[in-house]
């Protein structure tokens, strides 16, 4: 063996740090092995209970509960080696200096003719914000989970689902071409199905899984459309070859790449809940708490803002599909907020609260900053899930409170709860800090992250469609005082007040257990302190910065530089460099000095408004009027769904079954057979069993056909 | 020399095509379809003289299966015999669907 390859070793080793990922396959595999490991303790326990009904139980013992123990340490757990191994990778690349990405092949998974597809993940600067995210908080949402979902029959399932989810949340920011990230993609949808229908003896759940999963489907076919539209263009699928090539063969602003964007971005609409496929997240909420927390807020559901991201390059060829992008996530977060002000169902709140926030990312996305859209993503992760598990644990001690007393009262309504505060007082300070978050107060996360989408939708009005783009920009600003009143509206019901439990309940409210409020305080310092990673430097200078006293000054902004940067490049050729100013005038500064005043000024007074509301149990309140009963009933854009969508494909499905396949097909199929049957028992007269009979036919037949070629 | 052995060849082969077909004997209709076996070895016997060795080969062929098929066919009609006590082919209707 000679030294050749250990000197080459060395010299590499010399220059300033080249990254190697640490197992990234092992990632990915992690949680996959814990689905299967629970997935056969689920089904050991599920066969268990059957043999007992079988025996004459009625269902309700729980024969043996010491597989919970292991469910507990490998469920959490795998996700949490998945996270640190992240972080080995993060650490690595942190000090690399870095470029193109990091593609690791693991084999062929297709290969027909000129389609050539490998099982490969990509790893880059974007893929790594969402791995930390995903195992980050999917890690904490696990631990939440141990509590809350300790006395389910359950258990095992719910985690087998949950590392299943993860595993597929993993494949989708990890793959390097469209059909793998299109794998993951539809995992993620399987496995929101299973876990929103979890309780599936419930016929609503199962219902509300359904829809999630039929309207996703609707998405899914606008990915499939837009990949093959992009296999035609470019003749490959693979991230690393498509995004290169995209400027030098798709013409600027040209059919096929704007049919590309725009069919993607229905895929997107549909994973992440926008206009016009929003209708299924608030249905979502029937899943467990932790499981909305995951899914439908912190991880799957920004899974389109983040393909809107990857395929940076490719909307900003097309000006027409980002402005459209814009515009829907900007109406979207605008008709989801006013939709959250008069609902009451704390989760529901949350819920159109989630729509409304993704409806930003798009904005951010649309107008072409699309690292602010994943700072947002990144930022409402962390007080989302908050705000979600804050719910949960609420809603875990309404549920034991009202328990003893067999009260028949929702547990999740606002009108039943009033005053927690007493009880819950780590839910209640970490909920507050993420309503201040996600209201846009300085200094915390959200402030940082709405506050760039913002301002570049501003921007945007000085480049290209300016009246659009100034009335986004009102809409945005309009749509963030909106979520600074519904929250604080959420928070004044839900802990402030006198208690309307009713007075035996209200003694067992009790504080959610340790295993679930820790994951609250990590993530409460998390809405703290997460959006100080992208402090803008005219932000950073001011006041508002402390004066360059917080820590980065637009760490993400260069982090996510390499994978933003030729779309960018693309966007200042064809528009032009926007000018620094919003549209009325004013600087960055002083935008964010107004609206974190105005978001304060509205939480205050919305606080002291709700002090004073008469509010009363539900069962004994009156159906909202008015205004309000059209706010409080949706818009009423389901039933307008139902009437206009749903009952016309019904309709047409019912003609399909009842005239063309009951009538036509199955009339041609047994027309046939009996035509068939008839000719064969005409035929069979002839054949009479008589040996002479054959032969006699057989030998006119021969001299026939001996007649025939002789003559 | 050809015309002779092709001619005996088609009249066995028509009495044997006769037999089998006004006889109702099984036993005679079966001694009837070797007559006409034997008639087409004799053609091609005859053939062989012209043509080649392949026409010799292929009448061994045909005794062979010939044998087979007067032990499987004999078989046959004794069976049926046993059952109906005759074998006469107008009793036997049973070769139809």
């Amino acid at each position: 063996m000679t030294l050749a390859p250990l000197s080459g070793l060395l010299q590499e080793g010399a220059q300033p740090a080249a990254y190697e990922p640490v197992l990234p396959g092992l990632i990915v595999l992690l949680p996959l092995i814990g689905f299967l490991f629970n997935g056969i303790l689920a089904m050991r326990v599920g066969a268990r209970a059957a043999a007992a009904v079988r025996a004459g139980g009625d269902g309700s013992e729980q024969p043996d509960d010491g597989h919970r123990r292991w469910v507990t340490l490998v469920g959490p757990g795998v996700v949490g080696l998945s996270f640190v191994l992240v972080l080995l990778n993060f650490a690595g690349m942190f000090h690399a200096d870095l470029h193109d990405p990091v593609v690791v092949s693991y084999w062929s998974w297709m290969v027909t003719g000129a389609l050539e597809v490998d099982a490969a993940l990509q790893l880059d600067q974007l893929s790594m914000i969402m791995m930390l995210v995903v195992t980050g908080v999917g890690f904490l949402i696990h631990v939440f989970s141990v509590g809350y979902m300790h006395d389910d029959p359950g258990y095992a399932r719910y985690f087998s689902y949950l590392n299943l989810f993860v595993f597929f949340m993993l494949v989708l920011v990890l793959g390097a071409s469209f059909p793998v990230m299109f794998v993951g993609w539809e995992g993620v949808g399987l496995c929101s199905y299973l876990l929103i229908g979890f309780w599936f003896q419930d016929r609503e759940k199962a219902d509300a899984g359904k829809k999630a999963f039929i309207v996703n489907r609707i998405g899914d076919f606008g990915f499939l459309v837009a990949m093959f539209l992009v296999f035609t263009s470019f003749g490959t699928l693979a991230f690393a070859e498509v995004f290169p090539e995209a400027p030098a063969l798709l013409e600027y602003g040209g059919v096929t790449v704007t049919a590309i964007t725009l069919f993607l971005f229905l895929g997107a609409a549909g994973k992440s809940a926008q206009i016009p496929l929003y209708v299924w997240l608030p249905d979502a909420m029937a899943g467990p708490t932790p499981v909305s927390a995951l899914i439908h807020a912190a991880t799957m559901v920004t899974a389109g803002v983040y393909m809107v991201a990857r395929m940076a390059v490719l909307f900003a060829l097309a000006p027409v599909s980002s402005a459209v992008v814009a515009a829907v996530g900007v109406l979207t977060a605008l008709l989801a907020a006013t939709i959250a002000l008069a609902q009451y169902d704390i989760k529901k709140v949350l819920a159109y609260s989630t729509i409304s926030q993704l409806g930003y990312m798009f904005l951010a996305v649309g107008v072409g900053a699309y690292y602010v859209g994943i700072f947002h993503l990144m930022t409402h992760a962390f007080f989302k899930a908050l705000l979600f598990l804050g719910s949960g644990a609420v809603i875990h001690a309404m549920h034991h409170a009202l328990h003893p007393t067999h009260s028949h009262a929702d547990p999740q309504d606002m009108r039943n709860m009033g005053g927690l505060r007493a009880s819950m007082p780590v839910t209640w300070i970490t909920m507050w800090i993420a309503t201040l978050a996600i209201a846009g107060v300085w200094p915390l996360a959200g402030f940082f992250s709405k506050d760039e989408i913002i301002w570049y939708a501003g921007l945007a009005a000085s480049s290209s469609y300016p009246a659009l783009f100034t009335v986004l920009w009102v809409l945005a600003l309009a749509t963030a005082l909106l979520t600074a009143i519904y929250m604080t509206r959420l928070m004044v019901m839900t802990f402030h007040g006198a208690n309307r439990t009713g007075r035996e309940e209200a003694r067992h409210l009790r504080e959610a257990p340790r295993v679930m409020t820790i994951p609250l305080v990590v993530l409460a310092v998390l809405s703290v302190v997460g959006g100080w990673v992208n402090v803008p430097e005219e932000v950073a200078a001011s006041v508002l910065g402390l004066a360059g006293a917080l820590p980065t000054s637009e760490w993400l902004h260069h982090w996510l530089e390499p994978i933003t940067a030729s779309a960018t490049e693309i966007r200042y050729e064809h528009l032009g460099e926007p000018a620094h100013a919003a549209p009325f005038g004013g600087g960055e500064v002083l935008w964010a000095g107004l609206s974190t005043l105005a978001a304060l000024a509205l939480v205050l007074f919305t606080a002291r408004a709700a002090a004073r509301w008469k509010v009363v149990p539900a069962a004994r309140a009156a159906a909202p009027t008015g205004f309000k009963s059209l706010l409080f009933n949706k818009w009423y854009v389901d039933e307008f769904y139902d009437r206009f969508v749903v009952q016309p494909v019904l309709a047409a499905s019912r003609f399909s079954w009842r005239v063309i396949d009951a009538v036509l097909i199955d009339g041609a199929v047994n027309g046939l057979g009996l035509v068939t049957r008839a000719g064969g028992a005409f035929v069979s007269l002839f054949q009479t069993g008589q040996v002479n009979t054959y032969a006699l036919v057989l030998t006119l037949g021969v001299l026939a056909i001996l007649g025939f070629v002789v003559f | 020399m050809l015309t002779e052995a092709l001619t005996t060849s088609a009249l066995l082969f028509v009495i044997g095509t006769f037999g089998v077909l006004v006889r109702r004997n099984a036993i005679i209709m079966f001694l009837c379809i070797e007559l006409q076996l034997n008639a087409v070895n004799l053609a091609l016997v005859a053939f062989s003289r012209y043509v080649g060795v392949e026409g010799q080969v292929f009448v061994f062929f045909v005794m062979t299966v010939a044998a087979a098929e007067a032990a499987v066919g004999l078989a046959i009609i004794i069976s049926i015999f046993r059952h109906y006590r005759t074998v006469n082919v107008d009793n036997f209707n049973l070769l139809k669907w």
